[in-house]
């Protein structure tokens, strides 16, 4: 169990430091690997920060850039890839400001005013109730729907979709923690946010998704 | 002493995040532990919490157009030969 008090700053692994060395030797296949795995969510948070995408594939290369020449100074007090995307955030903020972007960057990973609740209201019971608060349709036990339906193509699908149409800063956060199971630790530092935004993010979004996935497998159920 | 208010299944549902990064405060952790004991639906709620970031661990990153491979392949070996 984690003492919240005291997070674990995570450090560079024995794979990381061994990736660092191939890349130091020019590697190619080690840098390619790299980008397979961060460059399509590079390119998602370098277009929160400037206006069109074209300027966000050079934010980028840019980034990438920086990451080579910046190499040898690689001390492995992070873990390589909370070092990538900070070097991403950092170039995509410069340019962002001389792009001139109307939206404050301190913004951006602000969860947007005002309340999301994660189950609709309507599903409990009101106030005044003598179990107000109290589930009025009670969530399903999904242990009752067959595994292979649960893990089906389709499910995870929905999943996407759900992913898809979070707002950006929701989207990226569950897509950093869920998807490609960074620390929460990992992602405060990588995208300089703070503990409690990336929780409120992450909880927003996961709500969502639940939410998607409960509909759509109470339609399958009652389909058949 | 005052027994602390019994949580309620919609207050729950607003701690679930907090309960499964493990970063609600040990008194709060306790009440929300005692209310699923005897709560099935909140028991379940949580369950199909901890399968839908399961599921969405199934999913995979988008593929790198082999246009943009190129050219950060490019970007490598101009900084590579740089080094040399």
């Amino acid at each position: 169990m984690s003492d919240p008090a005291a997070p674990v700053t995570p450090v560079a692994s024995e794979v990381d430091l061994r990736l660092v060395a191939a890349l130091r030797e020019g590697d190619e296949t080690a840098f390619m690997m790299l980008v397979d795995r961060y460059q399509p969510v590079m390119l998602r948070i370098a277009l929160m920060y400037v206006p069109t995408r074209a300027v966000a594939e050079e934010v980028v290369q840019e980034a990438w850039l920086g990451v080579l020449k910046g190499l040898g100074g690689f001390q492995g007090r992070s873990s390589l890839r909370t070092w990538i995307f900070r070097i991403l955030v950092n170039t995509a903020k410069t340019r962002g400001q001389r792009e001139r972007r109307s939206v404050p960057f301190s913004s951006l990973w602000s969860p947007e005013p005002g309340d999301e609740p994660a189950v609709e209201p309507e599903r409990f019971r009101p106030p005044g109730d003598a179990w107000a608060g109290g589930w009025l349709s009670p969530p399903a036990d999904w242990a009752d729907v067959p595994e292979d339906r649960l893990l089906s193509k389709e499910t995870v699908a929905r999943v996407h979709e759900a992913i898809e149409a979070l707002p950006p800063n929701q989207r990226e956060v569950i897509r950093l923690r869920d998807v490609l199971g960074w620390t929460s630790q990992e992602v405060v530092e990588a995208l300089g946010i703070t503990e409690t935004n990336q929780r409120v993010l992450l909880h927003r979004a996961r709500s969502k998704v639940r939410r998607a996935l409960e509909g759509y497998l109470s339609e399958e159920v009652s389909a058949t | 002493m005052t027994e602390p208010a019994a949580l309620t299944c919609k207050e729950l549902v607003e701690l679930a995040t907090d309960y499964l990064e493990d970063t609600l405060p040990g008194p709060d952790r306790a009440r929300l532990e005692a209310h699923l004991e005897v709560c099935e639906g909140c028991r379940n709620y949580l369950a199909q919490m901890r399968r839908t970031i399961s599921i969405t661990g199934m999913l995979t990153e988008d593929e790198i157009p082999p246009e943009g491979r190129d050219d950060l392949l490019r970007v490598f070996q101009a900084w590579r030969d740089s080094e040399t």
